[in-house]
């Protein structure tokens, strides 16, 4: 019998590393849109500090020498960088699967036919509400993004580029969940990845705002598992619950430094976008070391790397190898310690404490919004 | 809102021309010394027949081709082959990692 396996799940994370599958690069913190959970460090890089078309393109080139089969170009907004459709092409010349995930205001239809043009294999475009104009361009901080959206996802689909759509739902839009998954179907999106929002960064300054009751849970859960039966083989969904709500960690990135590694606009690779967050690792950049040296020899990538870093009660938890302590970012940003259980599981001394807050503040009504902004964002005017 | 194109299920039949679409991408994977299929946020680790499958899946010979010719390499059973080769195809096609090009063969 034919079988194809995903690599998507591992069973063993190891402290010597195997070669990496995937890249995101994020070509700039520089974006048009201020959601309030975006997966941006809260130091925000400066469009000085971004790496050049010369050392991406060397970068580029390193990639598929250590192992990366796909690279994600991301940001902020990848297509405010003037170079991006001529690195798509280099990526791809490289033999590397390139992706863009954009907010997709910046493109119209002569910036698609470039992109499809230059090779580019796949398109994931967010969406911060369905079809209540208004309260998506709220969330985004963004008068017009939405109609903008929707035009270029529009165009894409005209140019027969591949496409995701990226849904990210909280307590103030999961009533429009049904609306947001009949707008994949619309749009003629592949793909539909239903994400709730990672409470990291921006997301947990704007925590008491966002996170779902979980009745609200519960019932996005039941929506996204019957559109599932009813949409095969018209829209895949991949669901991304919040794991306030699970009494497990999930297993973050396949583990600290396993496959996957980010390279930040200013060129440090780190091993995902929300590590620079963890104050007290030094991450390397690409602009001193070569990437295979960084892989393999980096400090701060080898820092959580297989299980010796463990504490109690991880350390001697059959469930080590599994999910790997959870995340060290939650860890640290919840506990103060990465080294620490994530307190998203259930065995972690502040579960308790940490996640009865976080569901007293779902069942308030707040919602005003900080932007991400320069300096610590920006408070949504009142009214 | 306009739609522009809604999706219909594609279903595998003998007539069937199918062909990996753009975001789904076979190639050898000359560091580890495999074949691997690129789709979005994942990498597919497909096996040996598998892989003779989607080699011929060119969009223009149709599945009974594929069926026709694997029967004749392997001198097996025609039947297990065909259920073996549309349940991979289909699997793909439902997960939207494959086109049928169907009766136009472009």
């Amino acid at each position: 019998m034919s079988e194809l396996i995903d690599t998507s799940s591992r069973e063993e994370t190891t402290p010597h590393p195997e070669m990496p599958m995937a890249v995101l690069a994020e070509m700039t913190h520089r974006c048009p849109l201020r959601c309030p959970y975006c997966s941006n460090p809260l130091a925000l890089s400066r469009a000085s500090d971004e790496l050049s078309t010369e050392d991406w393109r060397r970068v580029i080139d390193e990639l598929p020498e250590i192992g990366v089969l796909q690279l994600h170009f991301s940001g902020g907004e990848p297509l405010i960088r003037k170079d991006l459709v001529e690195l798509v092409r280099h990526a791809g010349q490289a033999g590397l699967y390139t992706n863009l995930i954009t907010s997709a205001v910046l493109l119209d239809a002569t910036k698609v036919a470039a992109l499809a043009e230059a090779g580019l294999n796949h398109v994931q475009i967010s969406f911060q509400g369905s079809r209540e104009e208004e309260e998506a361009d709220r969330i985004a901080g963004m008068p017009g993004a939405h109609l903008r959206k929707l035009e270029a996802a529009r165009q894409i689909r005209e140019a027969d580029l591949p496409l995701t759509v990226n849904a990210v739902m909280h307590r103030q839009n999961l009533d429009q969940l049904p609306e947001m998954i009949d707008l994949a179907v619309d749009l003629g999106a592949g793909r539909l990845e239903v994400a709730h929002v990672q409470y990291y960064g921006w997301a947990l300054k704007n925590r008491a705002a966002l996170i779902p009751t979980l009745d609200q849970l519960e019932r996005a859960t039941e929506i996204v598992e019957e559109a599932i039966r009813r949409l095969k083989g018209i829209l895949v969904i991949d669901y991304v619950i919040p794991d306030y709500y699970a009494r497990r960690p999930k297993q973050c990135m396949g583990g600290w430094g396993q496959r996957f590694f980010n390279i930040s606009p200013d060129g440090k690779v780190l091993p995902c976008h929300a590590a620079a967050s963890i104050t007290g690792l030094s991450f390397d950049s690409v602009r001193d070391h070569p990437l295979a040296w960084i892989w393999r020899h980096s400090p701060a990538l080898n820092r959580y790397r297989g299980v010796d870093w463990m504490r109690a009660p991880c350390r001697n938890c059959e469930y080590r190898e599994i999910d790997r302590g959870g995340c060290r970012c939650q860890a640290f940003a919840l506990t103060g310690e990465a080294e620490n259980t994530d307190p998203a599981c259930a065995l972690s001394p502040r579960h308790e404490e940490i996640f009865a807050l976080a569901a007293t503040e779902s069942a308030e009504d707040r919602r005003r919004l900080l932007y991400r902004a320069h300096g610590g964002g920006v408070w949504e005017s009142e009214g | 809102m306009p739609a522009t194109v809604v999706r219909r299920p594609t279903g595998i039949a003998l007539t069937s021309r199918p062909v990996l679409p753009r975001h789904a991408r076979l190639r050898f994977d000359a560091v580890r010394q495999r074949w691997v299929i690129l789709v979005p946020e994942r990498v597919l680790l497909p096996d040996e027949t598998a892989i003779e499958i989607l080699r011929l899946a060119d969009g223009e010979i149709t599945v009974e081709t594929i069926i026709d010719r694997l029967t004749f390499k392997y001198q097996g059973d025609r039947a297990v082959i065909a259920t073996d080769v549309i349940a991979l195809l289909q699997d793909l096609a439902d997960q939207g990692f494959l086109l049928d090009l169907g009766g136009e063969g472009e």
